[in-house]
């Protein structure tokens, strides 16, 4: 039995949960989303937005943080698996993010993450590809951002 | 300065370009250490065993690359809202360091807010080649664009 075959289909397990705090916020967008409601509070106010708030691929890539620390240790545990552990691989994509509300400062996500489906890749022996469904939900209980997404996973150990 | 681009001034079937962005290395590990530490975005000989074959960027900083990049092409001169998504995000080869990014941005299509009179959709497709001509990621959103509206069409 490897990992890939003791993965669990559609069950939500914790991957972590982070406080965006304004510092933060400025500093992501300032690199890579330098839009007023991004930057400056006062701009924020005035946009659709009301308040500032992060960039929406600052969201999403605490998910990816939060999904690297829970980590093939933590896709174990979630399955109930103790044997060796594979090597994970890249991402062909993700096949959606959501920002579906605001995420303001001082806010604090729980990520969420479940496997959805998972295949053998005959282009690739050895690895297979695990399709994923992921969220954050803030301090109110609102949903936030969705990712659905893919990454490789190794089938081994055989 | 370019004026002000608001919903009316963008245009089914135009292609709208960005960039260069050179990638350097430095960044590549500075983005990686702080959102996606795996062996394949920090360490070169690491890389060099991992499906990727070498150091590249992780695909959510390429994606936060090409936010910057249409940002100093074109958003910072519209009344855009922000957006609600993104699908079919393909990273279709890795971003090595070195690499120079140049994106393209077709408008597929634009639509009016039913609830919002003053907010437009606009559908985009976007392609993202490395100095090569190589093809590294490619996405779709819909931006939410101010409408400019009676209000602001003397000025």
């Amino acid at each position: 039995m490897s990992l890939f075959d003791a993965l669990k289909m559609n069950q939500d397990h914790l991957l972590g949960e982070h406080t965006f705090i304004a510092e933060d916020i400025k500093r992501f967008a300032a690199l890579y989303d330098p839009q007023p409601f991004h930057l400056d509070e006062a701009e924020a106010e005035a946009s659709i937005f009301g308040r500032l708030c992060a960039s929406g691929w600052h969201t999403a890539s605490v998910w990816m943080r939060k999904n690297v620390d829970f980590g093939l240790d933590g896709i174990a545990r979630a399955s109930g698996y103790d044997g060796p552990l594979p090597i994970g691989g890249p991402s062909p994509g993700v096949k959606r993010v959501s920002w579906l509300l605001p995420v303001y400062e001082g806010d604090t996500i729980r990520y969420y993450g479940s496997f959805t489906s998972k295949r053998p890749l005959n282009s690739k022996p050895g690895w297979g590809m695990v399709g994923h469904f992921s969220h954050g939900i803030n301090q109110d209980g609102d949903r936030v951002i969705e990712i659905e997404g893919a990454f490789m996973l190794g089938l081994g150990p055989t | 300065m370019t004026e002000k681009r608001y919903f009316e001034d963008f245009v089914e079937g135009e292609v709208i370009s960005s960039g260069p962005y050179p990638v350097s290395k430095e960044e590549i590990i500075a983005f990686a250490s702080e959102f996606d530490p795996q062996p394949f975005h920090l360490d070169e000989e690491a890389a060099k065993l991992s499906p990727l074959g070498g150091l590249a960027a992780s695909g959510w900083h390429t994606c936060s690359i090409f936010m910057r990049m249409m940002c100093d092409g074109f958003l910072k001169n519209t009344a855009s809202q922000g957006s609600p998504g993104v699908e079919n995000v393909k990273w279709h080869r890795p971003v090595r360091p070195g690499d120079v990014l140049i994106g393209s941005s077709t408008v597929l299509s634009k639509s009016t807010s039913k609830s919002r009179p003053d907010l437009g959709f606009i559908r985009l497709s976007h392609e993202v080649q490395n100095h090569k001509g190589e093809t590294v990621m490619t996405l779709e959103n819909t931006g939410m664009m101010g409408v400019r509206g009676p209000e602001h069409s003397e000025q």
